[in-house]
């Protein structure tokens, strides 16, 4: 969808992205980082139009455990509230939507997200379909290297780039504060790993994290006195693909690409937006940002993504470290957001492009794109 | 796998259509009960009530959970409660259920602290169901002091402290 009337991200806050949060519970995870999202724009939650969350219960084993979260935010006197049992970002898109149609100027999203509590692999074989595959409990590591087989097959990629992606992503975030595995280990040093699941060493995968994040979005001119320069939304879609891996070509991610166009980064939706000379390998051109943010677990997935974009050299790609640095399940997408945000806020991008992936294998996508006009200054 | 029980053959040995598929699932988690509820049992432990107290409205919550509901605002303060409370509501339960331990009828009761502005479920023991009404001002009757732990089990039940009833003004704001 593109906007009907400007909406920007004003700021940005995440907590640091630990292995195991063992002594706070989520209120306590979450209240000092939605203090800080407010402090940084000097609001309050008094100010907020809507307030909208992303969490899943199977993650701690709590029904309802995002009412409970809300002791966070002080919901007195009551505010206009939602929730997705999804990752943040899809928070954000309900509170983007919300505010497209005018009523109200401000919403907080935020969303937390502990992988640590239970087994995650078990966990995260009960979002397959419930008939043929969740009965046979398929864990996600499995899922992913069966993608990744096929990536290899189909020549595309090798072990090597793979590694080439965990390398540079830990590298880069070793100057993000709040990722929690940052280091600079050579590609050949990587893969000296054992095998998880082949093709997939320990470094292709991401960390079991806990964490949580907050955005606060505004509209138009409350948006620019807020900040100098707010991260404006200039498209945001979502877009999903059938639940049967078989019926699905894994080394491809039509998905994301739809969503892309969906967001006006590429042509063929007709919608605005600018279309570049990305070298993508699915044709039609490439998305064309200074940075992207994609929400890629495992490392390979980047490499899908990268194609279904059409992302040339020159993009910065996952400067916080990305998915591989930090993977808070339903926090990691919004975090994705809220970097390539913080990068138009800070001046180092023009436009950016920020993605949030859902179910195995890259089953859902969505697209964010933003930029320092409100336009998409192309 | 063993709990397919009603699996039956559609491949042609004429058993007929699959009609249903047991899948178990059991997935088990590790609790976390946060800070400030951390304090709270083990204030249990102790024997005592400790509840916090929110800076911005000054209202005590008990159990706490780290935040004020109302202003999102970390609670800081902690506030150690005494043995009594009152009963601002109650139901009477008259229905049996499996792993029940108690003998029907009992009560199950709103208690609100002395000092605490949030009520919480206690069971009524020591007074005929029939007898038990909104304002009874009662006590916490703990378990044995070595059988203490960090849970509600700890305290055993409420029974009535003999003061006479709390006025209906005094808990009507936390009915």
């Amino acid at each position: 969808m593109n906007p009907v009337r400007p909406v920007a991200v004003v700021s940005f806050a995440q907590s640091k992205q630990v292995r195991r949060e063992d002594h706070r519970n989520e209120v306590e995870m979450l209240m000092p980082v939605v203090s800080d999202v407010f402090a940084q724009v000097g609001l309050t939650k008094d100010d907020m139009g809507f307030v909208c969350s992303g969490s899943s219960d199977y993650l701690v084993g709590a029904p309802f455990s995002f009412v409970m979260a809300l002791d966070a935010v002080g919901v007195w006197p009551p505010m206009r509230e939602s929730h997705v049992e999804m990752d943040g970002a899809w928070a954000l898109y309900e509170a983007w939507t919300l505010l497209q149609e005018g009523e109200v100027d401000t919403a907080l999203v935020y969303s937390f997200g502990r992988s640590s509590p239970t087994d995650l692999q078990r966990v995260l074989a009960l979002q397959l379909d419930p008939y043929y595959m969740a009965p046979l409990w398929p864990d996600p590591v499995a899922l992913a290297a069966l993608q990744a087989r096929a990536l290899i097959d189909a020549g595309r990629a090798d072990e090597k780039d793979f590694a080439a992606v965990a390398a540079r992503s830990r590298r880069d975030a070793l100057a993000n504060p709040n990722a929690q595995v940052a280091n600079d280990t050579p590609v050949e040093e990587l893969l000296a790993d054992e095998y998880v699941v082949a093709p997939l060493r320990r470094h292709t995968l991401p960390p079991v994290t806990d964490g949580v994040a907050a955005i606060v979005l505004a509209a138009g001119a409350r948006a620019t006195s807020l900040v100098d320069r707010p991260a404006w939304i200039t498209g945001i879609d979502h877009r999903i693909e059938t639940h049967a891996l078989g019926a699905r070509d894994l080394c491809e991610s039509p998905s994301t690409r739809r969503a892309a166009q969906g967001a006006g980064l590429l042509g063929g939706s007709g919608a605005g937006g600018a279309v570049g000379s990305g070298s993508g390998g699915t044709g039609g051109g490439g998305v064309d940002v200074d940075v992207a943010e994609l929400h890629a677990p495992y490392a390979h997935q980047e490499i899908i993504l990268r194609d279904a974009l059409g992302l040339g050299d020159s993009v910065r790609v996952n400067p916080s470290g990305g998915a591989l640095g930090a993977n808070a399940l339903m926090v990691a997408g919004l975090i994705r957001i809220g970097e390539a945000a913080t990068r138009i806020m800070d001046g180092s991008a023009r436009r950016a492009v920020a993605h949030a992936t859902s179910g195995p294998c890259l089953q859902q996508n969505l697209v964010c794109a933003l930029a320092a006009e409100p336009g998409g200054g192309a | 796998m063993s709990g397919a029980g009603t699996l039956t053959d559609a491949g042609g040995t004429g058993e007929g259509p699959v009609t249903s598929v047991a899948t178990p699932i059991r997935v088990e988690y590790q609790y976390t009960a946060g800070l400030a509820q951390s304090r709270f049992l083990k204030g249990i432990a102790e024997g005592k009530f400790l509840g916090q107290r929110c800076p911005k409205c000054h209202k005590v919550y008990v159990p706490p959970r780290g935040s004020c509901p109302t202003d999102g605002v970390a609670t800081t303060d902690e506030v150690e409660l005494g043995n009594t409370g009152t009963v601002t509501t109650y139901c009477v339960v008259n229905v049996p259920f499996q792993g029940q331990s108690i003998e029907i009828p009992y009560i199950c009761a709103q208690i609100l602290m002395d000092g605490a502005n949030l009520a919480f479920m206690g069971l009524i023991q020591e007074i005929p169901a029939d007898q038990v009404r909104m304002g009874l001002r009662v006590e916490a009757v703990w378990v044995d002091r070595d059988e203490l732990g960090p849970n509600m089990a700890s305290v055993k039940y409420f029974r009535p402290s003999g003061e006479p009833d709390a006025a209906y003004e005094t808990f009507v704001e936390y009915l």
